[in-house]
């Protein structure tokens, strides 16, 4: 999904630019708009810009390299942040795995078997249509009942669990596409070579399939950061950025610029995760070639 | 009708059972809408080790379903094909024969020894063996010095001489081809005829070459196999005697038996003018 | 490529299962016992549906409407941008990494903050969310639309001396059209899913949202899970209808394929 074209150096310049002019146009309004905010009827178009409601930029900032509560000789809010931030990402990348296993192995099913495919592929396409996240709140009561021996079920399993769920689908439609995807010659060489299904799945459709995957894998991610996040709020999972968020955006009224501490934290989540699929891209150049004369 | 009486032809080498033997097969696939389509009725042809035989004729003449039929890609309706001997399914499984397809069908993320080694690699042969034939291979069509390149680096001629390495990695005795340089320039085109007319005489594999191109199936082969549409069937079978494959050069494209075969062939193809001879599959010199 | 399956197999294969798996769900809960707090069945959640369906239709409503609005302003300032990043190149490029990192981070996490600035008794924070969800794939496909113009229709128009704009109407609008559709699809699903987690988020009741989550806390899990029903039937509308928008203003084009 990188385009080529402007190199890197120019991206995250243009990057840092894009955020520095969000920034002034949030100072703007605040310095300009009506304190009541925009209001047409009973709705407020445009937000009120009190300090409470629209903090400083700078002082979000600020904010973060103060303690986490205002008295005492706490952590800094960053360091705060920061952990929860990577609790959360792990959380979302055993979700991103178990979701890109499943999804796989799923797409290799529904490759090998024509009916297989007929019966999955609609429910899989309908799913992405409903917001199956509505089940959130409801998870966590099946992992309490789970316990195998020793091993008994955590709540951050089922915030896993969900962001596998929504890590899926994607991956096993991408993987469908590019399992399905190679030549009718390519198929038939192999034919010739006289290999069975797994070597031209291993040799063949797996790496003709990465094209596909690699999209498929950068929206599982999003997806499970988002799951990861709305889960931990509706099962209220300690140590996440999701609980965060809300706990912190309910202290909003005596401390406004402390909601945005871990939104920053969010944020760095999602790009730390596109990011690896970004390297894991980078790993798997090799097969993005196409085999168009030069 | 199958073929003539007298135009079997010579075959080069009598050793061993035929490389091809194809009787009485027919190929009919059915339509779900509207009549079935008989790709092939009747079908009899014997190829003998070594030999080097081309089909020819217009669209929808069942050359290239022939030659599935022999790679067991797909199997005949009725009669029956033998390669070596043996069942055209066996055939596969012992790996009898290697393929060239029209579009290279190189593997994009493998480097140009690596898809030479493909088939190899494939029946589990060994690294340092692998690595010597592809070198050998490389050699022989002129590419050692792309052996690390990627396909998308290639020239389409270029991609074609791979394929042909590669279809000769486990030194088959039989050789399938179906208009590898169908999507080449005719300069291009030119050249690697020369180029595996050299390359056959010295692996000393039979061919079943399947083409458009009238010259290009009289400049390679022993014999031209002339075939109709609707239903496909083997309309002639025209010997091509030029000389040995190793004394074919460019020369040869100018000579006036080249000239007498292609007109031959031609006329085959178009149906026989009338009041001319019947010169069927007299050797032409 | 594969030939097509026949139509038995494509209607009865996946019916078949969805009505297998629904049976196997409801001989699991007799069988093996399971609490309604843990899984009700699927015979118990039916039942609580269409006792309670006037309930759902009314959270239905406040959500759906919600969606409806993100939808409707996120996809025309999705459009507008998509033009005019078009016209003006600069502002794609200095856009581009924003953008790119807007479509990888939950924009949802940015609701709590969104009702502390616009009032947590208004429905404005979810709207907001929702549009800005919508925006995102319906700005992104719609720009590739819009430049995948294909250089020969490029060339038939300047050799008829077209203008930009006959230019534009002739050809690159009209090619921009199935992709529009692509991000629409997707903008659908997205709206549904943002109004509703960002209930999640807090804001005034009404919603399925703050139903599912009102049921689940007073152990009513039968009706929770109708609400959640009445969620997914909700999304199955939107993209229906979106389907059919689309069928209506291009029916001569057979849907593209999301890439």
């Amino acid at each position: 999904m990188t385009r080529t074209g402007s190199p890197l150096g120019r991206r995250v310049l243009f990057g840092v630019l894009g955020v520095v002019v969000l920034a002034a146009v949030w100072e703007l309004y605040k310095a300009l708009g009506p304190a009541t905010g925009v209001v047409l009827g009973d709705l407020t178009v445009l937000p009120r810009t009190s300090d409470l409601a629209m903090p400083h930029v700078w002082d979000m900032v600020a904010r973060l390299f103060r303690p986490v509560r205002s008295s005492g000789d706490d952590e800094m809010m960053w360091q705060a942040v920061l952990q929860a931030s990577f609790f959360s990402l792990g959380v979302a990348a055993v979700g991103w795995l178990v979701g890109v296993v499943v999804g796989m192995l799923l797409a290799i099913v529904m490759q090998r078997f024509r009916t297989a495919e007929s019966a999955l592929l609609p429910w899989i396409v309908l799913s992405q249509t409903v917001p199956l996240i509505a089940i959130a709140p409801l998870v966590k009561r099946w992992g309490s009942q789970i316990e195998i021996g020793s091993f008994s079920w955590e709540n951050w399993m089922s915030v896993a669990l969900i962001a596998s769920y929504l890590a899926f689908f994607p991956v096993s439609i991408g993987a469908l596409r590019g399992l399905e995807s190679p030549d009718v010659n390519h198929v038939e060489l192999m034919r010739t070579y006289s290999v069975g299904w797994w070597a031209t799945l291993i040799r063949l459709r797996l790496p003709a399939s990465v094209p596909y995957l690699l999209p498929a894998l950068r929206l599982a991610a999003a997806n499970a950061v988002i799951g990861t996040v709305v889960a931990e709020v509706s099962i209220g999972l300690r140590g996440g950025i999701g609980r965060m968020i809300v706990e912190y955006a309910a202290a909003a009224g005596g401390d406004p610029a402390k909601p945005w501490a871990p939104i920053f934290g969010a944020v760095v989540v999602g790009l730390l995760a596109a990011g690896v699929v970004a390297l894991i891209g980078l790993a798997l150049t090799r097969y993005r070639r196409g085999e168009t004369p030069a | 009708m199958s073929t003539a009486p007298s135009a079997q032809g010579q075959p080069i080498a009598s050793t061993g059972p035929a490389a091809v033997s194809v009787a009485g097969v027919s190929k009919v696939f059915a339509s779900r809408k509207g009549a079935d389509v008989t790709a092939l009725e009747a079908v009899d042809l014997t190829i003998a080790p070594g030999e080097f035989v081309s089909l020819i004729g217009p669209s929808g003449c069942g050359k290239s379903t022939l030659l599935r039929l022999i790679a067991d890609l797909d199997s005949p309706t009725s009669g029956s094909i033998e390669v070596f001997g043996k069942t055209a399914r066996q055939a596969r499984i012992d790996q009898a024969y290697g393929i060239a397809f029209q579009q290279a069908g190189l593997l994009p993320w493998r480097t140009v020894r690596s898809n030479i080694e493909l088939p190899l690699e494939l029946h589990r042969v060994g690294k340092p063996a692998r690595a010597a034939r592809s070198s050998e291979l490389l050699a022989l069509v002129g590419l050692s010095d792309f052996a690390d390149k990627y396909p998308d680096q290639l020239s389409g001629g270029m991609q074609q001489r791979v394929a042909i390495a590669r279809s000769l990695a486990e030194s088959p005795g039989l050789l399938l081809m179906d208009e590898p340089f169908g999507a080449l320039d005719e300069m291009t085109r030119e050249r690697m005829q020369t180029e595996l007319v050299r390359i056959c005489a010295e692996t000393g594999a039979a061919v079943v070459f399947v083409t458009h191109s009238i010259p290009e199936a009289v400049f390679l082969s022993n014999r031209v196999v002339v075939m109709s549409p609707r239903p496909g069937r083997i309309r002639d079978v025209i010997a091509v005697d030029l000389g040995r494959a190793e004394g074919r050069g460019e020369g040869l494209r100018e000579a006036d038996s080249f000239f007498e075969a292609v007109v031959a062939v031609r006329e085959s193809l178009h149906g026989e003018p009338a009041g001319a001879p019947a010169a069927r599959g007299v050797d032409q010199r | 490529m594969k030939q097509t399956a026949s139509l038995p197999r494509t209607i009865l294969a996946p019916v078949l299962l969805g009505v297998l798996a629904v049976a196997l769900w409801q001989l699991a809960v007799v069988v093996l016992e399971i609490k309604p707090f843990v899984l009700p069945s699927p015979v118990s959640i039916a039942t609580e549906f269409s006792s309670s369906v006037s309930s759902v239709w009314t959270a239905s409503l406040v959500t759906g409407a919600n969606a409806l609005i993100g939808l409707l302003i996120g996809a025309i300032v999705g459009i507008i941008a998509a033009i005019i990043a078009t016209v003006l190149p600069i502002t794609d490029e200095l856009s581009a990494p924003l953008v790119a990192a807007a479509s990888v981070i939950p924009i949802v996490a940015l609701a709590p903050v969104f009702y502390t600035m616009f009032g947590a008794d208004k429905e404005t924070a979810r709207q907001l969310v929702a549009a800005l969800a919508v925006f995102i794939p319906v700005y992104l496909n719609t720009l590739r639309g819009l430049r995948q113009a294909r250089p020969v229709h490029r060339d038939l128009m300047r050799a008829y001396g077209a203008s930009a704009w006959q230019a534009t109407r002739a050809v690159t609008l009209p090619g921009a059209v199935p992709f529009l559709f692509i991000g629409l699809r997707i903008a659908s699903s997205l709206a549904v899913i943002s109004a509703l987690i960002g209930e999640y988020f807090g804001g005034p009741i009404g919603g399925l949202g703050k139903s599912i989550t009102s049921a689940a806390a007073s152990s009513n899990y039968s009706l929770a899970y109708a609400y959640v029903l009445g969620a997914i039937l909700l999304g199955l509308v939107f993209y229906v209808v979106t389907l059919g928008v689309e069928k209506l203003v291009s029916p001569h084009r057979a849907s593209a394929s999301a890439p």
